[in-house]
């Protein structure tokens, strides 16, 4: 038992320091700090400085693009990514659809899809969930009936996080309503400009649009979009869901939220509340911190039993729900240490190129919106209740 | 023991249960809050001939005469509505504050206009460092020759844009701590030197911050007596809690209710979701909390309606115990609506939203938990 770093693991991680000090744009870091709404060009400018770097693959394969890092180094890059307040990859490209091409896919649609999608050429979003079909998602039913060379779709689906971004869609649909229901469903990549695709945005809760309805009515989408056999869709989806695991559980992040909210208690900001001194809430926030130390040391094990060449197994959903929940009450104390301030809706002052005075601390209101938004990580990838289903049927046996 | 209401309870129960049903469904409620002023002045104006405008105050006043047991029912039932209407902001904090402590002549001058609508006075104490502990703020008012000077900021003043005046609470002698040295004063909102900076609060409600710079006032300005306005207006937010805490409940019925229809209808694997056994407990825990948090509410609007020796302590109990509530059923609410949880189209995210802004506002649940540890 052993987690020092060698002397090559340093290097790798004074390089990643260097990476963010230099080549990380300027703005972009600005606009985190100041928790400015990113745009769409911002994404993708940051996401081009990565793949630059040759970093954009973090989970690839070397053969198409890929960084081969070990587990270590991706937790080394995790950490010092959120160290320096770096965006979330959006990952629908790079981190979800990408291990499907290149594992499923055929040399052509590897040959047509992975470069742009390692250079951010592209933005993919994900088709599953349907308005009937969220925990089950099996029973889906947007359909795909094949014409010719073609499939003719049709269907709606929903919850389609940053589709009004997206060139493409990568979905799950129904080629069969014979059998099992897991059975009938095929992997089928469609382009969002093909007629008969449309884009209808959802609101949330924090008042953003963040996530869309797509419509699909006879959309014609070529066959050789069709990913591996028609029928084994499913198996694919829950190969990419082992992907989706790694770094499933944010830890780096919370680490860094956790750093911040330290500031933000020590800040003696005479427009807030003094926390250090409520033993109450100093509480919540310690236990936080040791709930987070033991997630991290969980997913540590995790990661060495993957790196030994054991693929994550069931109880890596503790991850999820784990990292959700430390997650989700970092956010909640953030709004406590905001107080009062985390009353106002102010929105303006978080687009960019607002002047100006704030309202409250610059960091106060947005407390709100962070936390009414993240509570959808207890429920977007398999909702902590399914994860439980999970860790009790396939862990426990029960 | 006698739980059952009286009839100035049923009477307000029944008429506002009717408006909510009537005339407040969800999508009017999003209309009025999306609107420029936030809210609706006829059915302000409505409100005052239901006589709610009239329910705390004494009744040599032109009053019902009622008290925090009385305005809890009515309370709740807002609550279920999420009304958007001042009610709390203007009549139990401000109106309650010129009923308890204002002079006969101001009582006089002021209280006739707000009790038929047609004048708006919000309470302005709340600093963004001490949204509860009056003795903490740092807004002074100087006696001058001939009367007072302000300066300062009040934080986050609920309807501060809509105010057509403002108790403000600063301090006239003393020290940071003192509970000797407040006094409240009545201000115009167009006075010289005073500026409001309005916004939207994350509950669709309005609330501004103020600032003060030399708003020179006379001596008339002051409310009831100089120096002496710690203990009245301390009284009147201890109400504010209990009043926020009946709001809290009413809330969290509507969303045990929301929440449990909404499980028999949406329908994954074969079965309503309602059918799950995780679910069904859930529920059970979110039903018990909300149980909990009422019966705290009964027990602390009886202690601050007879104004027992420890009513205070039992208002900050309440604020504890429904913030633990709020917290649970709020967020259990959204869980299990799925996505349609977080979505701005349904109104459980609202009502969550809601219950999130009553647990900041007049001191938090950790920061009242925190005053009972230190004071056991
Ligand atoms: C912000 C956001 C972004 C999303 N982005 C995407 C995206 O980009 N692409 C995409 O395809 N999908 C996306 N999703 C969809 C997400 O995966 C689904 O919301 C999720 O799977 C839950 O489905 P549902 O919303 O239909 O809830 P439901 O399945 O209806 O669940 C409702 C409640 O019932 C519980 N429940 C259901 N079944 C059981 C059971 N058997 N036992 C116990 N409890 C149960 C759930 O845990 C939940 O609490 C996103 C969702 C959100 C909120």
């Amino acid at each position: 038992m052993n987690i020092d770093l060698t002397e090559q693991e340093l290097a790798f991680q004074k390089e990643v320091q260097d990476f963010f000090a230099n080549d990380f744009p300027k703005d972009i870091k600005d606009k985190q700090d100041k928790g400015i709404y990113l745009k769409k060009d911002d994404h993708i400018r940051w996401q081009k400085a990565l793949y630059n770097k040759g970093w954009a693959g973090i989970n690839w394969p070397v053969e198409h693009g890929g960084t081969g890092w070990t587990a270590t180094q991706k937790y080394i890059y995790a950490n010092e990514a959120a160290k320096a307040n770096a965006p979330r990859i959006v990952p629908f490209g790079l981190t979800m659809v990408a291990p499907v091409i290149f594992t499923y896919g055929n040399d052509e649609q590897k040959q047509r899809f992975l470069p742009d999608i390692l250079a951010s050429n592209v933005w993919w979003c994900q088709g599953y969930s349907e308005p009937n079909a969220g925990s089950d998602l099996a029973s889906l039913k947007t359909k795909a009936v094949r014409d010719g060379d073609h499939y003719i779709v049709n269907g709606t689906k929903t919850w389609t996080t940053l589709g009004q971004h997206a060139d493409w869609i990568f979905c799950l649909v129904r080629t069969d309503d014979t059998g099992r229901k897991q059975q009938g469903i095929s992997f089928l990549l469609i382009d969002m400009k093909t007629p008969g695709v449309s884009v209808h945005p959802i609101i949330t809760i924090d008042g953003t649009h963040e996530v869309n309805e797509v419509h699909f009515e006879d959309v014609r989408v070529p066959a050789e979009n069709l990913i591996g056999q028609e029928g084994q869709g499913w198996t694919y989806a829950k190969v990419l869901l082992t992907h989706e695991r790694t770094g499933i559980a944010r830890v780096a992040e919370s680490k860094a939220l956790l750093a911040s909210l330290k500031r933000m208690v020590n800040s003696d900001n005479d427009q807030l509340m003094n926390m250090k001194d409520n033993a109450v809430f100093m509480t919540r926030l310690i236990e936080a911190e040791i709930e987070l130390k033991a997630l991290e040391y969980t997913e540590l094990r995790v990661l060495s039993a993957v790196s030994t060449g054991k693929a994550p197994g069931p109880e890596s959903s503790i991850l999820k729900i784990k990292g959700t929940e430390i997650m989700q009450l970092l956010n909640e104390l953030f709004v406590e240490v905001a107080g009062i301030y985390a009353l106002p809706y102010v929105p303006e002052q978080y687009q960019d190129g607002f002047e100006g005075d704030t309202v409250g601390p610059r960091f106060a209101p947005k407390t709100s919106a962070t936390y009414y938004n993240n509570r959808k990580v207890s429920i977007y990838g398999g909702t902590n209740e399914i994860q439980k289903n999970i860790i009790s049927k396939q862990v426990l046996g029960l | 023991m006698d739980f059952s209401l009286n009839d100035i309870q049923e009477m307000m129960r029944d008429s506002a249960s009717k408006f909510i049903q009537k005339e407040y469904d969800f999508e009017t409620r999003r209309k009025l809050s999306k609107s420029e002023d936030g809210f609706s002045q006829k059915n302000w104006e409505l409100f005052a001939e239901l006589g709610w405008l009239a329910l705390p105050i004494d009744e040599d006043q032109g009053g019902i005469g009622g008290t925090v047991l009385d305005t809890i029912i009515l309370q709740e039932e807002l609550g279920k509505g999420l009304v958007v209407e001042p009610y709390f902001p203007c009549i139990l904090l401000g109106a309650n504050l010129i009923n308890s402590f204002a002079s006969d002549e101001q009582k006089e001058a002021l209280l006739g206009p707000i009790l038929e609508g047609s004048k708006k006075i919000t309470l302005a104490h709340s600093e963004g460092h001490s949204p509860f502990d009056i003795s903490q703020i740092k807004t002074v008012a100087e006696k001058t020759n001939n009367g007072f000077v302000i300066n300062g900021k009040k934080s986050v003043v609920l309807n501060a844009q809509h105010a057509d005046e403002l108790l403000v609470v600063a301090r006239t002698s003393g020290n940071t701590g003192d509970k000797s040295g407040l006094s409240v004063f009545v201000v115009s909102k167009d006075h010289p030197g005073l500026s409001i900076r309005g916004y939207e609060t994350n509950d669709g409600l309005r609330a501004g911050d103020v600032t003060f710079v030399n708003v020179t006032l006379g001596a008339e300005a002051v409310l009831g007596t100089l120096d002496d306005a710690f203990g009245p207006v301390q009284k009147v937010l201890l109400e504010g809690i209990v009043n926020l805490a009946g709001e809290a409940v009413g809330i969290m019925e509507k969303l045990v209710d929301l929440t449990g229809e909404y499980l028999r209808i949406r329908e994954q694997f074969n079965a309503p979701i309602g059918k799950f056994q995780a679910l069904q407990h859930r529920c059970a825990d979110m039903f018990m909390e909300k149980e909990q948090a009422k019966s705290m509410l009964y027990f602390a609007a009886i202690e601050t309606a007879k104004q027992n020796d420890d009513y205070e302590k039992a208002c900050a109990m309440l604020k504890v115990r429904i913030g633990n509530a709020a917290r649970f059923v709020g967020q259990q609410a959204v869980q299990l609506h799925g996505g349609m949880g977080v979505t701005d189209e349904l109104s459980v995210g609202h009502y969550f939203k809601r219950l999130t802004t009553l647990n900041a506002m007049l001191g938090s649940r950790d920061y009242h938990l925190n005053e009972l540890v230190k004071s056991a």
